[in-house]
């Protein structure tokens, strides 16, 4: 086994190099903000670069166990230590958390919210990408918990201070929400703990050991870790927070939230809830399919009814991330293997999403859908990056959201033996219905927005019926903002559309990587 | 004549382990010194008591040291009713190093106001005393005589500020309800050596214990009750907040953390020395008064604007947070977590709140004010004082990798090992009060990042020394105890009595 624990400082690295960026920031004066963005970059570069040296090393033959093992002392009075590892399915969103961090420091670099403050502004987001990173890795449950909560605050401040209008009401809830999940989930990984005889918190012993407690005590501790992570995915009815946060957020934050942090969530459920409590996992596959399949629908009734871009877009997360539940309440090897990508996929292209959205709103100072109008034929390349995410997110085939979409529905066909096929054959069937509303609202975004001319408020030609040449004059100070995509924005984004092509072009490059992982985890629960 | 008197007596003068007592006799000295130094040097040169106060307590940190590292196990004094053991000497470190955070904290306040500065230290560190005596005392006649030593001075202390009407209200509340608790808690003290015929709480073991007379369960629910009133536990709470307010801040900081410790330390001594044999009179009673506790306090911590009348509420709450294993430390083989969760609990609250505090005191030099809306906008103009705060809050929210966390983490923890359906109910009520929590601590953090400047005043404030050294202090124990919270686990683990349940 030796081959697993060679070269194990690399994950430790690259968890917390972004906390040395972080000191080093720190004595740095707030009057220099160019040396603070450059250091903050520097440092999410080489965090990246030990993210793809991780890459490089990581033995693909063996994706489905955990490598690069590290285990030392932390907690010994309770029976924690820190111990990591990655697998084929933490390692896609480990790097996905690193390059997501890169790129959003490269958007920053002129974009930073109001009220500015680069300083403080980075320097969260770089302990952000430390709890991101954590998480992921972690092989305990106290070390995930730690990391998990890590998120927290740092998302709570990037909310509050440089969100929208409504910033504080939106990051409040946020963290109440959270906050109420994760209470709970501690006091069901305590109950765990005990249940498998107070020995350790370490993940694969638990998960060896969680599937000997009785039915009904698993059925209540994984209510406990149930809400937790729900309320991060998030899922019907805990979504309520979403568009709040989502809205209020400034682009980076929305780009991190919607790329990175929701996904810890789907994670919990693969790597803890479901291996560790099989009996549980196939009582309650149902009902999370159920809230799944209302998820989608009402995700994408929401849309429908959005006037905000980035609230529609906010709207369509809770949809995509009920694909993304429904293929793991199928407990399914095949439904996790689109779980995980659909995870994957949804990060890049909501992603992608939120900056569009962020650089509109930065150059028509509205995101309100009725006013924007002929985005086409004024900024070109800015619509046409927008026209190929929304075709991305409605899952076109050949491009990476596909991938996560419909095998997620395909895997409701044949659920995990002892579960009911008719329950989740009319999931399927709601589901199959949730895509073609989802290519409604989101061609629909798409044709308001970009189609059409550009309207007389933002320098529209003067042929417009309500147009006067007179009224053009009054808004010049609009029109000068106006403009098509920067060289930062380009140097940001090309990744992810290079990124959504590939994995669209050539999934079994993720596949490859995520089922033997999946099949471990499977396994678990006898399937 | 006196040695004859003596032979007549029968008395044999007691051998004293004066290596044991010698951090007892160090902060006795440090008063004497103290009160004769103040009535001979001149008013400028006062400021030297602070320092005098100060390296007493440090000084006095060197014995608890090498006691600890001495391996002659626990010692024993006067019969068996003064011992040193982990326990008392853990406790005794907190007390000694608290005490002298607060001090840090003091230094500038005393001087600059318009006080008896020498009387001051007198009392402080009469009242750590106390504290200290506190945690070695095993006889209910030696809890007695400390629990009075660190109650007097500590009335005093609240109404330090004797032309404000509001301090004078703080000490006198203070006083009357605490004789009060201290009544119920000596008439419930002598039915237990009516019933025992001994006044050491090993005697007391044996005989209350198996079938519980009447009289034996009014003994224990008295005591039971006089503890809650020292702990602030709902229902008993109501002297805190206005106590709190009135009190000038670094007493405040004092009576929340030392004070409050010391009754916990208490509390603890007699449930798992005294009467362990019944707990199933305590442990009800615990258990509601934990849930009562968390959830007032924090309800009523949402309502406040007053930053100080706030964190008397958060205070109250966070003494639910410390009850609630208590509710449990009989139950299975519970007893060893549920001690060592107190003790954790005890260490990163002293740690943070102390740490908040001086958040408090240094903003108020600046604002004169201790309403919330005084922090608006503090991260914009002192981002290193608002950092500290979000830190300390945070903390006291119980967020990791915070010092907190391992301190709500341990309580939870010792609750659910019990593994009783009232654990699992109380750790519930609990997960939920810790998310109340944020609903204030939040807010402060809101006015910090979020918020404007009132006035949009945003000259810097200037910290003195000793209170950036306190900050100091306490914003790196609350870093290093939250990422290796081993530490903090630690002492509370060994800080297990020789004679707890079954042991």
């Amino acid at each position: 086994m030796d081959i697993l624990r060679d070269h194990n400082w690399v994950l430790s690295v690259g968890t917390f190099l972004p906390l040395a960026g972080v000191l080093v920031m720190l004595f740095i004066p707030k009057a220099e903000e160019q040396l603070q963005k450059a250091v903050a970059l520097i440092t999410a570069l080489a965090t990246l670069g030990v993210g793809v040296y991780t890459l490089t090393l990581f033995n693909y033959d063996r994706a489905g166990e955990m490598q690069f093992v590290a285990q030392t002392n932390w907690i010994s009075v309770i029976k924690s230590t820190y111990y990591i590892g990655i697998d084929g399915i933490s390692l896609p969103l480990y790097i996905l958390s690193m390059v997501i961090t890169v790129l959003v420091m490269i958007y920053s670099w002129d974009h930073i919210p109001s009220p500015g403050n680069p300083k403080a502004f980075l320097m969260l987001m770089l302990v952000l990408q430390t709890g991101m990173a954590g998480t992921f890795i972690s092989q305990d449950l106290i070390l995930f918990f730690v990391f998990f909560e890590l998120v927290l605050l740092p998302m709570y401040f990037m909310i509050g201070v440089w969100g929208g209008e409504n910033r504080q009401y939106a990051s409040l809830k946020f963290f109440l929400y959270t906050m109420f999940g994760s209470a709970l989930m501690l006091v069901a990984f305590l109950a765990l703990f005990f249940k498998t005889g107070a020995e350790s918190f370490a993940i694969p012993y638990l998960v060896e050991n969680g599937g000997a407690i009785a039915k009904n005590t698993q059925v209540w501790i994984f209510a406990g870790m149930f809400i937790g992570f729900a309320v991060k995915v998030p899922m019907f009815p805990f979504h309520t927070w979403l568009p709040d946060a989502h809205t209020q957020a400034p682009t980076q934050g929305s780009v991190i939230l919607a790329a990175v942090l929701l996904k810890l969530g789907t994670y919990g459920f693969i790597r803890i809830a479901i291996p560790m409590l099989p009996d549980a996992a196939m009582e309650w596959a149902p009902y999370i399919g159920l809230l799944s399949v209302i998820g989608i629908i009402y995700g994408a009734l929401g849309c429908l009814a959005q006037t905000d871009m980035k609230r529609l877009i906010a709207f369509s997360s809770v949809a995509h991330m009920g694909f993304v539940m429904l293929g793991i309440s199928t407990l399914t090897s095949f439904g996790m293997n689109a779980a995980v990508f659909g995870m994957v996929a949804h990060g890049l292209i909501t992603g992608m999403l939120f900056f569009v959205a962020g650089s509109v709103k930065e150059r028509y100072h509205t995101l309100e859908i009725a006013r924007l109008s002929g985005m086409l034929k004024q900024v070109p390349h800015l619509a046409w990056i927008l026209g190929f995410c929304v075709m991305a997110s409605l899952g076109l085939p050949g491009l990476a959201g596909f991938w996560g979409e419909f095998p997620a529905i395909l895997s409701a066909y044949s659920p995990m033996e002892g579960l009911s096929e008719t329950t989740f054959r009319i999931y399927m069937v709601i589901a199959a219905m949730g895509t073609v509303l989802a290519a409604a609202y989101l061609l629909w975004l798409f044709q308001r927005t970009a189609f059409g001319e550009p309207t007389a408020e933002f320098g529209g030609s003067t042929s417009d019926a309500h147009g006067h040449d007179d009224h053009s004059d009054h808004d010049d100070a609009h029109h000068s903002d106006i403009h098509d995509v920067t060289i930062y924005e380009w140097v940001a984004w090309t990744p992810l559309l290079i990124g959504i092509v590939l994995f669209g072009v050539m999934p079994n490059l993720l596949f490859k990587l995520i089922d033997p992982a999946v099949a471990a985890i499977v396994t678990q629960i006898g399937g | 004549m006196l040695s004859t008197l003596f032979a007549a007596a029968d008395w044999a003068a007691p051998t004293i382990d004066y290596h044991a007592i010698a951090p007892e006799i160090i902060v006795a000295a440090g008063i004497c010194v103290v009160l004769l130094a103040d009535l001979f040097i001149a008013d400028r040169s006062k400021w030297l008591l602070s320092t005098v106060a100060g390296f007493t307590l440090l000084g006095a940190f060197i014995p608890v040291l090498t006691l600890a590292l001495s391996d002659g196990g626990p010692r024993s004094l006067f019969d068996g009713r003064y011992a040193i053991d982990d326990f008392s000497l853990v406790l005794k470190g907190l007390f000694l190093l608290s005490a002298y955070v607060i001090v840090l904290l003091s230094t500038t306040h005393i001087e600059e106001g318009d006080y008896y500065q020498g009387e001051y230290w007198v009392l402080m560190l009469s009242s750590i005393l106390g504290m200290m005596m506190m945690t070695s005392s095993r006889d209910l006649i030696s809890i007695f005589v400390a629990l009075e030593f660190l109650s007097i001075p500590a009335y005093m202390l609240a109404a330090w500020r004797k032309r404000d009407a509001k301090s004078n209200e703080a000490g006198v509340k203070y006083f009357l309800l605490g004789v009060f608790a201290s009544a119920v808690m000596l008439y419930g003290m002598s039915l237990l050596y009516g019933v025992a015929n001994s006044t050491l709480l090993s005697d007391l073991a044996s005989e209350i214990s198996g079938d519980l007379t009447a009289i034996r369960v009014l003994a224990v629910v008295f005591v039971v009750v006089g503890f809650a009133f020292k702990v602030s536990a709902v229902p008993f709470h109501t002297w805190a907040p206005d106590t709190y307010e009135g009190a000038p801040t670094p007493v405040t900081a004092f009576l929340s953390v030392a004070s409050k410790a010391a009754g916990f330390v208490a509390l603890v001594t007699v449930l798992y020395v005294a009467v362990p044999g019944a707990a199933d009179v305590w442990q009800p009673l615990i258990w509601v008064l934990a849930a009562l506790t968390m959830t007032v306090g924090n309800v009523m911590a949402l309502r406040q604007t007053n930053i100080v009348r706030m964190l008397a509420y958060s205070s109250i709450a966070q003494g639910g947070f410390i009850l609630m294993p208590l509710a449990v430390a009989a139950e299975g083989n519970s007893s060893a977590a549920v001690l060592r969760s107190v003790v954790t609990y005890l260490i990163v609250y002293a740690a943070t709140n102390l740490g908040m505090f001086g958040i408090i005191l240094a903003v108020s030099r600046k604002t004169r004010s201790g309403e919330l809306a005084s922090f608006g906008g503090l991260f914009s103009y002192a981002p290193g004082l608002g950092a500290l705060a979000t830190i300390f809050l945070a903390s006291l929210a119980g967020i990791p990798p915070l010092a907190g966390w391992i301190g709500k983490f341990s309580a939870f923890q010792a609750v659910l090992e019990a593994g009783t359906t009232w654990g699992y109910v109380l750790a519930v009520i609990g997960a939920v009060n810790s998310v109340i929590a944020f609903g204030y601590y939040g807010n402060v953090m809101r006015e910090m990042w979020m918020r404007p400047v009132p006035n949009g005043d945003t000259s810097a404030i200037a910290t003195p020394a000793p209170l950036k050294l306190a900050l100091g202090i306490t914003g790196l124990a609350t870093l290093a105890l939250g990422i290796l919270p081993g530490v903090a686990l630690h002492f509370g683990d060994i800080a297990v009595f020789s004679s707890a349940f079954g042991g």
